[in-house]
């Protein structure tokens, strides 16, 4: 393991246009995607996202506690989004803090509209999201993955979500915006979407953006989320087209030995 | 209308899946009379109805499913059954005895406690009411002996097969009593422990390979390895 220790850069975009981590400007960072990580839990999923980690278990459709809480038309779904105390460069505390309560409310209004709900009545649907190593986008890359878990968990959705940060950076329109963008850049823009429909599922923006860059940002978002799209899609469908391989050859084995 | 798939196809939430005239099965929804998928599984076509069978997902009750379940708790006329499923099912005592009891003379406990197994079909299950079982019917009732292999709940039908196919090949390969239940719960009794074992590897490999093509073969052929291995 590489001790990371950032330097606050003179410049965040060099003068022959590459970003601190060597990337164009509309370059996404490498992304993987693992899904089916966790054998306990009902669906699960894992992103790196440049130098993001995040673990995505999803539980239920299940049975509500405290029942109070239930809703008599559809099931209830929770998110919880969790930094581990370890994922930043200074300790956090690993008390829930404000910016992960509200992190964790629009993390599930991004998924809330892709899932049909109200076919499991009275009911949780529970997404727990550990950050254990922070770099910028968490929020995105937690939608990005989180999207997976449920899939893989089985739950009926509309469409997949996909979401990707786009931030101004030094004047620049920047895709996929990493930790030091995100803190010395002039602003940021998470977007989450349902791809199939290009439905914005979430839209967040920080910082000042005149109405053509804002315009500009969001082309850029929708390019991302299509290409993030791709790759969950693959991740999906990876693991059970590589049993069918290794099935099909374990056929060819047995007839031979007979 | 054109359909954009193939049977057996694997989709995922969102796939468009056909156009025009058809109708939406399990695991797909209607928008503009387009089908699409909500859920990752394999595409089925049944004449004019479209599906996606699952390949995950949790125990929905349906009715005339036969399920395993445990009982949790126990009043004086009913049994309340957990299995598996995000809601609790009700098994009352007139749904299990012959007779009418008198719940003031007889304590049903006597019959069915917690912690019993039971065998039991589903009778109804609407959003309104929880699931409600019974266990009047024959093969139904307190389990004994044996053992329970809990398996994903979407991959039974891969487990009994076309018209009982695999579970029955199962049986007669290996000897051992077996009952399904359709929420993911095997309860198996076998001469030996070792049966049993190889019933729970069988079971695994079906739940990993569900949807993959000749599968029975493949199964037939690891429980006869495994039963060399057995005799030696």
């Amino acid at each position: 393991m590489k001790f990371i220790k950032h330097e606050i850069p003179q410049k965040l975009i060099t003068e022959d246009g590459l970003r601190t981590d060597g990337r164009r400007f509309h370059e996404l960072r490498p992304i993987k995607l693992e899904v089916g990580i966790l054998k306990r839990a009902d669906g699960s999923a894992y992103i790196e996202q440049g130098r993001n980690k995040i673990m995505v278990a999803v539980y239920g459709p299940r049975e509500l506690h405290p029942r109070h809480l239930a809703l008599p038309d559809k099931a209830l779904l929770r998110c919880f989004y969790r930094m581990a105390s370890f994922s930043v460069e200074d300790r956090k505390s690993p008390a829930p803090s404000r910016r992960e309560i509200e992190l964790s409310k629009v993390i599930r209004e991004a998924l809330e509209p892709a899932i049909f709900l109200e076919r499991f009545p009275k009911t949780a649907i529970d997404v727990f999201i550990e950050v254990l190593q922070a770099d910028g986008g968490t929020r995105c890359a937690s939608i990005t993955s989180a999207a997976l878990a449920l899939a893989d968990a089985g739950i009926p959705m509309r469409d997949l979500v996909s979401a990707v940060a786009v931030g101004k950076v030094d004047g620049h329109i920047v895709l996929d915006i990493n930790d030091l963008e995100d803190k010395y850049g002039e602003g940021d823009m998470p977007t989450a979407m349902m791809p199939r429909k290009k439905e914005v599922t979430l839209i967040q923006l920080d910082g000042q953006w005149s109405i053509e860059e804002f315009k500009q940002g969001f082309e850029l978002a929708l390019k991302g989320c299509e290409q993030i799209y791709q790759l969950q899609r693959e991740a999906l469908k990876k693991r059970y087209i590589e049993i069918r391989e290794q099935a099909a050859k374990e056929m060819g084995e047995n007839a031979e030995n007979t | 209308m054109p359909i954009y798939f193939q049977s057996k196809d694997i989709v995922l939430p969102g796939d468009l899946l056909a156009e025009g005239d058809y109708k939406a099965g399990t695991g797909t929804f209607k928008e503009d009379s387009k089908i699409y998928s909500a859920v990752i599984g394999l595409f089925e076509i049944r004449g004019k109805i479209l599906r996606v069978i699952s390949l995950e997902g949790t125990y929905i009750p349906r009715p005339n499913d036969v399920v395993i379940g445990k009982i949790v708790d126990v009043s004086a006329t009913n049994w309340k059954v957990e299995i598996r499923a995000p809601y609790l099912a009700n098994l009352p005592a007139a749904n299990y005895f012959d007779k009418p009891i008198d719940p003031l003379k007889s304590d049903i406990r006597r019959y069915l406690n917690v912690g019993d197994i039971i065998v039991a079909k589903v009778v109804s299950f609407n959003r309104a009411q929880d699931p409600l079982l019974t266990t009047k019917e024959r093969g139904l009732g307190k389990l004994r002996g044996g053992r329970i292999i809990e398996m994903s709940p979407t991959k039974i039908p891969r487990l009994i097969g076309r018209k009982g196919s695999m579970v029955n090949m199962i049986k007669e390969e290996t000897g051992c009593r077996i009952t399904v239940g359709q929420n993911g719960r095997v309860w198996v009794s076998c001469k030996t422990p070792e049966y049993e074992e190889l019933i729970e590897k069988v079971i695994r490999k079906i739940e990993l390979e569900a949807h993959t093509s000749g599968l029975t073969d493949r199964v037939r052929e690891l429980i006869r390895k495994e039963k060399e291995r057995l005799k030696k």
